[in-house]
């Protein structure tokens, strides 16, 4: 019965592979088990705990989801959930060292602090854009020589004015009705310290940036996560007691604060305390008389996310995007269902 | 943007309603493998598979072979199910998130769930 359990809720991790790695708990496989989908026993059992959450970075449990769904919202994180980025840079001049194209890959790739909820997605012909999807951000730098620098200085920052094009340069301009509607948030790069391009004196440029909205999967610059991961949570046992010098071997196999020693009536004994914290190097299934006293192993549903925004949007808001959007693809399908039945029965 | 458009491929056999396979236009394995797992929790369902014929094309093919009901049918209930979970996933996490945002505002200390 044990084992049973162990197959099911448990991906193995041997010396030299993995095993129960798939999800076995369908209807039919297990004559004991009822494996029926079942909405409120899965109400029951799922559960969201919040490790730590800052502006840019957010660590949580998912526990009671199957590997496929938390797969599905890592993925929609990744690359559907969509953003404002720099996608048409009108370059009316240009007498940098950079190359236009260089400069343009690299203006697209900085985050810009716009919430995308608030825009609509281009129409697939239009050119020209409308307030309602487009950013309009201009950037317009001369760099000079400085007239007040001493003869012999070398630091470029003392010689030359505007030699370094940074993001604190690019400034807004409103199209349309924006102004009043970003009235308290002004639209701007995320980070105002990125350095674009160098100049010399006698150098410019001169460029209008259009922002659109986009998702990750048509181009990397918008997806809205540094990145976004998930880990199973660990499962260590300790099948015999370890005891003395072995445990102490053994504490030092794990990442620090899993194992931790206890003195029972003398003698040190070892403890499991905290598995959350093990990275799984296995490295106590490379020690002979270690392997036999520990069962390694991941928890099948237990899945611990990390979400790491770019800035533009905070990670919670990121989770709930993701799925709204799962369920909109559900949505949509059902919807072309109905559409395509009608079909058939007309 | 267009998301998903719905095709059925002409079955051998149209009198047998419970094997189908429906194809789906720009989706992946997001939503593949994820409608997959839903339906084979069906107990009516022998059989459901999904593959992505060629990477280089933005569809999924997915079978459904049941015992009984229509397959339309039961593809209908997946997607209808895995709803009902995002809904659930999503009105759990707000909560949680307002009750940390909620006790991280006042200072007191995080009791773990």
């Amino acid at each position: 019965m044990a084992d049973l359990e162990d197959i099911r809720t448990r991906v193995r991790l041997n010396e030299y592979s993995l095993s129960n790695t798939q999800s076995t708990d369908f209807p039919g496989n297990y004559p004991d088990y009822d494996d029926a989908w079942n909405q409120v026993k899965f109400e029951e059992n799922f559960r969201i705990n919040i490790i730590s959450m800052t502006d840019l970075e957010m660590e949580f449990d998912m526990v009671g989801v199957d590997a496929a769904v938390a797969n599905a919202f890592r993925r929609i994180l990744l690359a559907e959930v969509p953003t404002m980025a720099i996608e048409k840079v009108f370059i009316y001049n240009n007498t940098s060292i950079i190359q236009d194209e260089v400069l343009a890959h690299r203006l697209g790739l900085i985050p810009i602090k716009a919430d995308p909820r608030l825009f609509e997605y281009r129409q697939k012909d239009d050119t020209e854009g409308t307030p309602e999807d487009t950013i309009e951000l201009e950037l317009k730098v001369k760099c000079t020589r400085n007239p007040n620098a001493s003869k012999d200085a070398t630091d470029p920052d003392e010689i030359y004015r505007n030699h370094k094009v940074l993001t604190k340069q690019m400034k807004w301009i409103p199209l349309g009705n924006q102004a009043e509607m970003f009235m308290d948030n002004d639209i701007h790069p995320v980070h105002d310290d990125i350095l674009v391009a160098k100049l010399r004196p006698g150098q410019e440029l001169d460029l209008k940036l259009h922002c659109v909205k986009g998702i990750g999967k048509d181009h990397a610059k918008f997806s809205p996560v540094a990145t976004a991961s998930y880990r199973l949570l660990p499962d260590i046992t300790l099948t015999k007691p370890v005891v003395g010098e072995k445990a102490e071997r053994l504490q030092k196999c794990f990442s620090p604060g899993v194992i931790e020693i206890e003195e029972v009536k003398g003698q040190k004994v070892a403890k499991v305390v905290n598995p959350r914290k093990d990275t799984c190097s296995r490295e106590a299934l490379r020690h002979d008389d270690l392997k036999e006293c520990v069962q390694l192993g991941r928890v099948r549903n237990h899945f611990i996310f990390s979400v790491e925004s770019t800035g533009i949007l905070p990670p919670d808001v990121l989770v709930t995007e993701a799925v709204k959007i799962l369920m909109a693809k559900c949505r949509k399908m059902l919807s072309e269902l109905d559409k395509t039945q009608v079909e058939t029965e007309k | 943007m267009e998301v998903g458009r719905l095709e059925v491929v002409e079955p051998e056999n149209p009198e047998d309603e419970t094997c189908r396979t429906f194809v789906m236009h720009n989706e992946d394995h997001t939503l593949g493998n994820s409608l997959r797992y839903i339906i084979m929790k069906n107990p009516e369902v022998q059989f459901c598979g999904y593959s992505v014929p060629h990477p280089s094309e933005s569809k999924i093919n997915l079978r459904i072979q049941t015992n009984g009901p229509p397959a339309v049918d039961v593809l209908r209930r997946g997607l209808v199910e895995l709803t009902a979970v995002c809904e659930h996933v999503l009105t759990t996490f707000e909560t949680t998130v307002n009750n940390f945002k909620r006790i991280q505002g006042s200072g007191e200390p995080m009791d773990t769930i």
